[in-house]
């Protein structure tokens, strides 16, 4: 392990004001992934900021206004959370995914975000979920579009003393369902080769789809959009024909690599299926 | 190296602990409070080897930091049986055979101590689902899944 220090600030102003210091400063929250990343010098510190007792970003929140989740809230409790509350499903299973139970009770779903992996598993659902990063630093805060957060593998585009402060996700009606699903060669325990998030919104007169939202995982540098697929799935009729569709135009968004976990085909093909499965999966939820 | 004081609970003993940064839980438990029951497989969370509790919490010793646990109450292996006794989770293990070589026990028996509290009857498939983060090389699992389906019944009973 490098040499480093490490403090436990236990406010937000007290981080930040550790965060802005000179070198290399990295925030911890559950540590699942930066502890391993400075055991084998894949991620360097000077000094490590763990955010767990800062209260505020511990927050896990659901009113009017939609879902907020502290950036240092384990999977665990975001997941218990969710399940309790309803409205984000997708998430729900998402952060029942990230490694062992043991990690879940420590990893935090915005530690996910901030490792910007492109298999991370959580992340697609809180794209389809439309989650707003509110980021917060000596110099001001800022609210940036998920999609926008990424800037390649491992990176996002949170500069020197910013941190993730909150995920804030919109509220969601009881037309709207969502849906994740990844693909592993075994049952748990691993890495997708794979992911799809879907969520769609219906009319019930109609039966038709008034907002849709695809996001995959693992199939390009970041966690990318579907919008082709969503683009014509709003205003189709929510059926097993229209997600085939889907499924096929869900593709063409994919630019996936080979490597050990599978070759570009076969990640395309898995899109393929996840999306047709997840859209399948979101309409049985709407009853 | 940066050292930093800490206070922490083990086992339900207090202590005060000169810790370096970098040390992970697992090094302290092992190496300078002499708890030699914690495992280290895989070091980076995979095996389940280092699991304990952590405020009543599974986690992977190996990736939480020594000073991480300052102010919070950590259970290991050592720390299950009562004055001598058993729990009912360690005597399901000894008495399925739940294990070959040993190595991982420590692990497997605080995971499903940690299981069976959240889930008192938890069927075979959601045992699999949630024991997925302790791997065994010897046993195939099938009696690690019989010994912790008897513990559920034991704590049932007791």
């Amino acid at each position: 392990m490098p040499n480093f220090d490490y403090e436990s600030p236990t406010s937000l102003a007290e981080a930040l004001e550790l965060l802005s210091k000179p070198g290399e400063v990295r925030p911890l929250s559950g540590g699942t992934d930066i502890i391993d990343q400075l055991k084998n010098n894949r991620r360097n510190a000077d000094l490590v900021v763990d955010t767990k007792r800062v209260p505020e970003l511990l927050k896990i929140e659901a009113n009017g206004s939609g879902l907020t989740i502290g950036s240092a809230a384990s999977c665990t409790e975001v997941h218990k959370y969710v399940e309790k509350t309803g409205g984000y499903p997708a998430l729900a299973e998402s952060t029942e995914l990230v490694g062992s139970v043991h990690i879940q009770n420590r990893a935090s779903v915005g530690g996910n975000v901030c490792n910007a992996a492109p298999s991370a598993d959580t992340i697609p659902s809180l794209l389809i979920h439309e989650a707003v990063a509110h980021t917060a630093s000596a110099g001001g805060a800022r609210e940036i579009p998920l999609i926008d957060f990424f800037a390649g593998p491992g990176q996002t585009v949170l500069q020197k003393g910013e941190i993730l402060k909150e995920l804030v996700l919109p509220p969601t009606n009881e037309n709207t369902a969502s849906a994740y699903l990844r693909f592993i060669p075994r049952n748990e325990m691993d890495i997708a080769v794979a992911g799809v998030g879907s969520l769609i919104e219906i009319d019930r007169t109609s039966g038709s789809i008034t907002k849709a939202r695809i996001a995959l995982a693992s199939v390009a540098p970041t966690p990318v959009r579907a919008y082709g697929a969503e683009e014509f799935l709003e205003g189709s009729p929510a059926n097993e024909d229209t997600f085939a569709k889907a499924a096929d135009l869900a593709v063409e968004s994919a630019v996936p690599i080979t490597d050990v976990r599978g070759s570009a085909e076969y990640r395309k093909e898995l899109v393929r299926v996840l999306t047709r499965r997840t859209l399948g999966i979101c309409l049985e939820r709407l009853g | 190296m940066t050292k930093k004081q800490i206070k922490t609970t083990v086992n339900g003993v207090e202590h005060e602990i000169l810790v370096d940064s970098t040390w992970t839980l697992l090094e302290t438990l092992r190496d300078h409070l002499g708890l030699t029951g914690t495992k280290e497989g895989c070091s980076n969370g995979n095996c389940g080897a280092c699991t304990v509790l952590v405020d009543g919490k599974s986690s992977c010793s190996c990736l939480v930091l020594a000073p991480e646990i300052n102010g919070r109450e950590v259970t290991t292996v050592e720390g299950l049986a009562d004055h001598g006794h058993l729990t009912p989770v360690q005597d399901a293990f000894v008495e399925n055979s739940g294990l070959q070589c040993g190595f991982c026990t420590p692990g497997f028996m605080i995971a499903t101590t940690a299981l069976l509290k959240e889930n008192p009857k938890p069927t075979e498939n959601e045992i699999r689902l949630k024991l997925a983060g302790n791997l065994c090389r010897c046993t195939g699992y099938d009696k690690i899944v019989r010994s912790v389906q008897d513990a559920a019944e034991r704590l049932a009973n007791s």
